[in-house]
């Protein structure tokens, strides 16, 4: 894969690794007393791995200009592969962190190991890692094949790919080190945070750059949620993190908002976090895989954009509705939950566009495992779109915040919307990317499909009922006025509900295991397919004349 | 209340840039063969048409 960047790349990637190093070791240092150093560390190794790997391919001959004849799929793969990885981490922590509860003692009395620590390590993890790279994978599928382009360069691709990355790493390694500037889904801290930015302009660029080489006039609206996942990505996440370092060698700042304006903040991007990063993403995905799998076009493209725009809209007002009940006025709750149940027309015009355009190839869904998982995904956001604008109402919110509800609802969108499109289209893109016939096994497949579903199944109907449960015993009254159940009465209700929970937790990383085998085994063991497509469409004669990049 | 000073403003200049967008894809002929451009990704044989050379007439008619 080294040997495909030219030269110039080469050199430049590996001056890239020295900054990294030199940034890296000025971390060590100044950090030393730190967690920080910890981190400073890992960048120079990160630093030193990249020095090695590409120094070590220095000297192989430069690529043919052939290669311009083909996409440049060598970063997609790479992705693909860390997404799946992630998954399996991520899950695994989530696994351990639910049995925490009926189970204490799996804590083993290390302050680390806290439920508080990990719990950001399972949703950086899932949400950044396994979601994030998987978003950033099929993005640079998606653009290209849309365009009829090929990336504009290959070091960009790269550098969003492992940069981002590293900024993983960076934030999951902290947690446990009890760095965290304690906003839901925007832990990590300064340094972690500007580097993240550097990454995250770079993509934007990246992908603006590759539209502006399509070759197909239009540009396809997947691209346009995949762009406005990743430009308002940006302005949230530079906006929530503003903030003053305590002291430079040290990771702890203080946020430049206060009180109820920093609660606003936080909760304006953790909403559009889930509206651009788990939704708009994964629109993109779907607007691409589904009528690819199934083989007919989206059923009404004119309704994706108007679908769009509608989504684009409203999302971006709702976050207030985490703050019902709160010193947030009210008018500002009453704002952001209009806006929620607004949401649920462009929401179930797309859920409902991608069940249409299923209509007619219900023969496929049933035999195509793959494609089911596609089907499920805009069941689950059809599903948790409707259940999400419900939750917004400031008298069910009266009942369900602060419960397990809130937490079944966000795996309703997690488990039975992102992660079973992610799989869905991990298993549609793998074959086409390294040009294997299928995947390895189309049984292991519909096993994963059973495991996924029946874990998303067990998982949400556990939190729905514990979470009713605890937020009725929370407000059950005496004759006397006085509350009917303590509240260690309540966490004693949840305990068959959270062994539940590690039941259909642990069904849904079990079938993301089997995703990985099957996926390593597909590039290890399935033949190439014969290239009876892979040329130029340039090429009149339509000879195979250009072999592929591998 | 001072800070409508600076969010009004600023939310003008978003919603504009929003419109921007729309105003430019609607003159750029992105919305005038839905159809077409849904189906289009159907056929894509894998590989990416050569790049665009700047130095080549461009099409004085769209």
């Amino acid at each position: 894969m080294i040997a495909g960047l030219t030269g110039a790349e080469r050199r430049t990637a590996m001056l890239m690794a020295v900054v990294a190093v030199l940034v890296g070791l000025l971390m060590a240092v100044v950090g030393q007393d730190d967690p920080m150093g910890v981190h400073g560390w890992i960048v120079l190794i990160a630093g030193v791995v990249t020095f090695l790997l590409v120094g070590n391919a220095l000297d192989r001959p430069e690529p043919g200009e052939d290669r311009l004849a083909s996409y440049y799929d060598d970063p997609t793969k790479v992705g693909i592969v860390l997404s799946l990885l992630w998954a399996i981490f991520g899950m695994a922590m989530g696994v351990w962190i639910a049995a925490q509860l009926p189970w204490p003692e799996l804590r083993f009395d290390g302050a680390w190991s806290s439920f508080g620590r990990l719990r950001p390590m399972h949703t950086s993890s899932v949400i950044f890692g396994f979601a994030g790279n998987a978003l950033i994978a099929t993005s640079f599928h998606v653009m290209q094949r849309t365009s009829r382009a090929r990336l504009p360069d290959q070091l960009s691709p790269w550098f969003v790919l492992l940069g981002y990355n590293l900024f993983c790493v960076i934030a999951v390694s902290g947690y446990p080190m009890g760095i965290t500037q304690s906003k839901e889904y925007a832990e990590p801290e300064w340094y972690a945070d500007i580097w993240l930015v550097v990454v995250w302009v770079t993509y934007f660029v990246l992908y603006m750059r590759t539209l502006a080489r399509r070759n197909e006039p239009h540009i396809y609206v997947a691209n346009w949620y995949y762009m406005a996942f990743i430009l308002v990505m940006a302005v949230l996440h530079i906006v929530n993190n503003l903030a003053v370092p305590a002291s430079l060698t040290a990771a702890k700042s203080y946020s430049a908002f206060s009180g109820v304006q920093d609660a606003m903040t936080q909760w304006w991007y953790g909403h559009n976090a889930v509206a651009f990063f788990l939704t708009a993403g994964f629109l993109g995905m779907l607007y691409y895989f589904l009528p690819k799998r199934a083989e007919r076009p989206i059923y009404s493209y004119r309704l994706s954009i108007l679908s769009f725009w509608g989504i684009t809209f409203f999302y971006i007002w709702v976050g207030s509705h985490h703050l019902h009940y709160t010193a947030l006025p009210h008018w500002v709750q009453t704002l952001g939950m209009t806006f929620s149940v607004m949401l649920l027309v462009p929401s179930w015009a797309t859920a409902g566009n991608a069940l249409m355009t299923l209509n007619g190839a219900w023969h496929k869904v049933r035999d195509d495992a793959t494609l089911r998982f596609m089907m499920l995904a805009a069941i689950f956001y059809g599903i948790t779109t409707f259940e999400g604008s419900f939750l917004a109402i400031r008298p069910v919110n009266a009942l369900s915040h602060y419960t397990d509800w809130t937490v079944g609802h966000v795996h309703a969108g997690a488990l039975g919307w992102v992660a079973l499109i992610i799989f869905g289209s991990t298993y549609a893109v793998v074959p086409v990317l390294w040009r294997r016939e299928t995947m390895y096994s189309w049984r292991l497949v519909e096993v994963h499909f059973w495991l996924a579903l029946t874990g998303t199944v067990i998982y949400i109907l556990a939190m729905w009922n514990s979470g009713i449960v605890q937020g009725l015993m929370w407000r059950t009254y005496t004759d006397v006025g006085t509350l009917r159940y303590s509240f260690v009465d309540s966490l004693v209700a949840m305990n068959p509900y959270y062994i539940a929970r590690v039941v259909g937790g642990s069904m849904f990383l079990l079938g993301a295991i089997l995703a990985l085998y099957n996926v390593w085994m597909t590039i290890r063991l399935v033949p190439a397919k014969t290239p009876a497509l892979d040329h130029p469409t340039s090429s009149e004669a339509s000879e195979p004349a250009v072999p592929a990049a591998e | 209340m001072t800070i409508l000073a600076l969010l009004i403003p600023v939310s003008l200049c978003m919603g504009a840039i929003g419109l921007g967008a729309f105003f430019w894809s609607l003159r750029d002929g992105q919305f005038e063969d839905l159809d077409g451009d849904g189906q289009r990704i159907l056929f894509d044989d894998d590989a990416p048409l050569p790049p665009r050379s700047d130095e080549l007439p461009k099409e004085t008619t769209r």
